[in-house]
């Protein structure tokens, strides 16, 4: 008995240091930005694993300007914003009329809305792009935020469906026999019980949108563009300025992993109810 | 149903479905639908003059770069949807384990998903053709001499590396969530019958969670087959135009060709090849699920 004791707790060490050295391994890329990002540009060439020998924040300066940092931020804050919120309200009423409306027209509504999940967005882009690119080029951010609510409504709907589902239909009748209306009914009754789906539907919905590339390639220009656009071009345009590149790498990091940090136990059981799909 | 409860239906959809429905419409369906129908014409990104057939499907086998693409993408998706959820089974195994600091591996392994996939492959750009050829440099490894990224099979394995690292995390939540779903008097049992770790892990944990197994294989048959903005960011399809997922061939194709018609008659063969993965691997999970 004793000798499997001792055997599990070196067989729970070795677990253990196995575990550490993966998730530093794990994490090893970002913490070579950050210490990369404070070294001159020499230091990275001959020592780029070494602690700097000088910290210079001139890197940062130079990368906040030439990649346009705040517009980008606030950019990437308006766009992500407003496309969620705008998501969270039209996905849980169309939720809601789906799942209380049950007739073959809502029936097949739903189904259509599930098998549209697994269109890829390449696959329409081309097509997509000949019959906007007249409404992008009135405003694009406006485009965007617009795009966002056919691209987001699928999955949104679906994850607000199932819980709707749940809650029963009782509720809705004895406010409907006080007088209330539907719109009423929704928002006052409904809606407030959605919590955590609501918190599933942003965190999965932000973190696509605060990270898409491809779409906001397509439709937003210089002014407007959001923060995986600047640090894209920024980088295709001084890409041997290293130390300029690490900077900009971490200012464009920074922000999520702070946001993720900071919430990070809704991050996990909002993203894990999300992938059930 | 009578006049009146018809009325009131009408007024629900108004208030609830139609604007996001329209919307829906509008920006997939439509888009969806016509690109189906504008590969069967002579259509050059503006408009089209006649019907043509199977025209632009039959120019896009004819040429050699869209195979090699095909074959470049088919190899990916099948690497890394093996290697991305063994490894993010093996990390929810290990999270699971009731180890002390598991909640940190498991923040640490979750965050390169945090972050989008063209900012991840410039930092592996850089990892690839400095930081390692620098090191190799200084200890004389002659593995890291030349950046992996200048040769067509590195680079490929560079792919690869940069996608598990980045999705892994994300599966293992999806791993994490079925490994705690299954009753701990099953595992007890076991333990008390005796049962190796290995046999509880084959006979009870992976027949139980084969939906998390469903889903987890979906999408990362869908992320293999849409995979874009670390491609571009990592080797931006070089050299040679021998590393293009067949996402990034596509958008070239098109946007930078001008290549209109055959560039979307293989978005079309792109979607059917992800409706057919997912259809048999839905109906085989479908079968295990069943059977368990």
């Amino acid at each position: 008995m004793k000798t499997t004791t001792i055997r599990r707790s070196i067989g729970r060490k070795a677990l253990f240091a196995f575990g550490l050295f993966v998730s530093i391994s794990y994490v090893a890329p970002f913490l070579l930005v950050l210490l990369n990002s404070f070294k001159p540009k020499f230091d990275i060439l001959s020592n780029p694993l070494g602690w700097p020998k000088q910290f210079t924040m001139e890197n940062f300066q130079q990368a906040v300007e030439k990649m346009n940092f705040f517009r980008a931020l606030i950019n990437s804050i308006i766009i992500t914003f407003f496309s969620v919120s705008i998501l969270i309200i039209f996905s849980s009423m169309l939720a809601y009329y789906l799942a209380r409306t049950k007739n073959r027209f809502t029936k097949t509504t739903f189904l259509i809305l599930v098998a549209s999940m697994i269109v890829p967005f390449q696959a329409l882009m081309i097509p997509f792009m000949a019959i906007f690119a007249q409404f992008v080029s009135i405003n694009n951010r406006v485009a965007l935020i617009f795009f966002y609510q056919g691209f987001g409504v699928a999955l949104s709907t679906f994850l607000y469906h199932g819980f709707i589902s749940k809650i029963p239909s009782e509720i809705d009748e004895a406010a409907a026999v006080d007088g209330a209306n539907d719109f009423t009914i929704f928002w006052r009754i409904i809606f407030p019980m959605l919590r955590p789906i609501t918190a599933t539907v942003a965190i999965v919905n932000s973190l696509w949108i605060w990270n898409d590339f491809l779409l906001p390639r397509l439709v937003l220009t210089r002014d407007t563009q959001t923060l995986p656009l600047s640090t894209y071009l920024f980088y295709g345009q001084y890409s041997t300025q290293y130390g300029q590149v690490m900077a900009g790498l971490l200012l464009a990091v920074v922000p999520i992993i702070a946001f993720f940090l900071f919430l990070q136990k809704q991050f996990i059981s909002g993203l894990s109810q999300g992938a059930v799909k | 149903m009578s006049q009146q409860q018809r009325s009131r239906h009408r007024k629900k959809f108004l208030t609830f479905g139609a604007i996001p429905l329209s919307i829906f419409l509008a920006v997939l369906v439509y888009p969806f639908a016509q690109g189906f129908f504008l590969t069967f014409t002579n259509w050059n990104g503006f408009k089209y003059t006649k019907l043509a057939g199977f025209n632009n499907y039959i120019k896009s086998f004819k040429d050699p770069a869209f195979w090699t693409t095909l074959g470049f993408t088919l190899k990916f998706v099948l690497v890394s949807l093996v290697l991305v959820n063994a490894v993010a089974f093996g990390l929810a195994l290990l999270v699971t384990s009731k180890l002390k600091s598991s909640n940190i591996f498991r923040t640490f392994f979750f965050v390169p998903n945090l972050i989008g996939g063209v900012v991840l492959g410039v930092i592996w750009q850089f990892i690839f053709n400095t930081a390692l050829v620098s090191i190799s440099g200084k200890f004389k490894l002659p593995f890291f001499n030349d950046s992996w990224l200048n040769d067509t099979n590195k680079a490929f394995w560079a792919l690869i590396i940069v996608t598990v690292w980045q999705s892994s995390g994300y599966m293992m939540i999806i791993y994490i969530t079925g490994l705690t779903t299954i009753e701990q008097d099953l595992l007890e049992a076991a333990k008390v019958d005796g049962a190796s770790p290995l046999r509880t892990l084959a006979a009870i944990k992976v027949p139980l969670m084969a939906q998390a197994f469903t889903i987890a294989l979906f999408l990362t048959i869908r992320n293999g087959f849409m995979a874009y903005d670390v491609n571009l960011a990592l080797t931006g399809g070089g050299p040679y135009r021998t590393t293009e997922l067949i996402s990034m061939h596509i958008f070239q194709e098109a946007f930078a060709f001008g290549h209109f018609g055959t560039g979307q008659a293989q978005a079309v063969l792109m979607f059917l090849m992800v409706a057919v993965a997912a259809l048999i691997q839905v109906a085989v999970s479908k079968r295990m699920e069943v059977q368990s």
